[in-house]
């Protein structure tokens, strides 16, 4: 099979991508327990591991919140991702490689009557890629505290560069808005109603990655060209999340999210979680989730000729496509510890098996003589593990 | 394409305070229903079996895994919520 390769070069993952959409989620998620009070001073030590379709990533995450008088409390973070990539990304047009993207983050939280306000700033760096990202949150608590709105704002500015290629130099933009309002309905249970809205605009697409199409001279072989994004994107996420305290000591939690985007991907998410106290300490949780999503307007797996369209992608993350992910986890927590200092302990290990089944991306590297468009369909499992300390003080 | 943008954006920018000070009348219009789970029994809800964000930076992290393999982004949870229990 003479597989031709227009252009050898490294491919990378898109671990940094979202990177303005996480620290909202992160900065908010903080906020979910105790809206009208300000987070518990704490240090939280947590190691990830993500082993999976070639692609080998841990590291550690340190965290320490510390109060600044009544109203105020500031943070600071240390993220490190260590990558050895082997992908199918990589190994269809370059060699495998071995790369760290290092995360620092400052926050401070204001709180004011029945209102907390965050502010903070991330700064993510890569060899080839660089993310600022400031954000802004609101949360207001009223109705006796059984309701609360959430408003925040993200901006986001990155540089992509490439590689090998000193000159190479672009830009990319987000903006991500947020509305989130939660309603305590009962003794027992929870509900929440989440919208996100999320611009990009500029170098959008990965600068290594690269699109088939049909050699106009050997119908039996394939050849490359860069792919190419357009330059704005703008999605919209709704979700609603439910959490319910069965009789026992155990709780329930159900959520679904509708995603749909301009470059015409739609995409479905449902989760069911269970947590289940053992006792005052020690805590089993499970949890099943189920994701789908259409491919974008502009995806294919390989194109008729060079240059068939304007917009030309491949990356598997723009085709359709379902996920399953089954998850565990076991937590020991330990109140008013008698260690030296510390008020609260807990250690949580968590286990998810993520699988990715493609409906319409070609797995290249297989073995066997096949003609282009006929490979099997690409599909991958991996491994997450998440190991996390926090001692509250 | 950047003017539909910018066009976007200051859409968003006006709808997203307009959406809380509607939420935030509907509320005031309500004065007379009283929050009917009181403080003193919400100590389910304060359990932490019943957090989103229980395991700290763990919950941000797993997101961030999704992000990177799926292209659907956002409401990934954790805004807004509260016991009320303080």
């Amino acid at each position: 099979m003479g597989r031709k390769v227009a252009q050898e070069v490294a491919v990378v993952v898109t671990e940094r991508a979202p990177v303005a959409l996480l620290f909202l989620v992160l900065m908010a998620a903080s906020s979910f327990a105790q809206a009208a009070t300000l987070p518990v001073d704490n240090v939280d030590l947590f190691y990830h591991r993500y082993d999976g379709g070639g692609m080998e990533i841990d590291g550690p995450v340190v965290l320490a919140r510390k109060s600044v008088g009544p109203q105020v409390s500031v943070s600071g973070q240390y993220y490190v991702d260590m990558v050895s990539a082997a992908s199918i990304d990589v190994l269809a047009t370059a060699s495998a490689y071995k790369e760290e993207r290092t995360e620092y983050t400052l926050g401070v939280d204001y709180l004011y009557d029945r209102a907390i306000m965050s502010l903070g700033f991330t700064n993510s760096s890569e060899n080839d890629y660089e993310a600022n990202t400031l954000y802004f949150t609101v949360s207001q608590e009223f109705f006796g505290g059984m309701s609360t709105v959430t408003l925040g704002y993200a901006a986001g500015w990155d540089e992509v560069g490439k590689r090998g290629n000193d000159s190479f130099s672009e830009e990319a933009d987000r903006r991500n808005y947020q509305l989130g309002f939660s309603q305590v309905l009962t003794r027992n249970l929870l509900v929440g109603l989440d919208l996100e809205v999320v611009t990009d605009e500029g170098f959008l697409q990965n600068p290594y990655r690269q699109n088939r199409y049909l050699d106009p001279n050997d119908a039996t072989a394939f050849l490359y060209q860069p792919e190419r994004y357009p330059e704005t994107r703008t999605s919209t996420a709704v979700a609603a999340r439910a959490m319910y305290h069965l009789p026992y000591r155990a709780s329930i939690r159900g959520e679904y999210r509708y995603f749909t985007d301009t470059w015409g991907i739609n995409a479905h998410t449902i989760e069911l979680g269970y947590v289940h106290a053992l006792n005052q300490h020690w805590s089993l949780e499970g949890s099943v989730r189920y994701y789908t999503q259409g491919e974008a307007d502009f995806y294919s797996d390989l194109y008729a000729y060079e240059n068939s369209q304007t917009h030309l992608a491949r990356d598997k993350e723009m085709s359709s496509f379902s996920g399953t992910t089954f998850g565990t986890g076991a937590v020991y927590e330990w109140k008013q510890t008698s260690l030296p200092g510390i008020k609260r302990l807990q250690f949580s290990l968590l286990l998810d098996w993520l699988n990715f089944d493609y409906d319409n991306f070609r797995d290249v590297t297989a073995e066997g003589n096949y003609l282009p468009g006929q490979e099997p369909l690409y599909s991958f499992d991996a491994l997450v593990t998440r190991a996390s300390l926090i001692l509250e003080y | 394409m950047i003017p539909e943008r910018v066009s976007v954006m200051r859409k968003l920018t006006i709808i997203a305070p307009l959406l809380l000070a509607l939420l935030l009348s509907a509320t005031a219009g309500c004065s007379s229903v009283e929050p009917w789970v009181k403080p003193y029994e919400r100590d389910r809800l304060a359990d932490p079996i019943m957090s989103l964000s229980r395991h700290g930076k763990a919950d941000s992290y797993i997101n961030h895994v999704y992000q990177a393999r799926e292209s659907a982004r956002g409401a990934e949870g954790g805004a807004g919520g509260g016991c009320g229990c303080n």
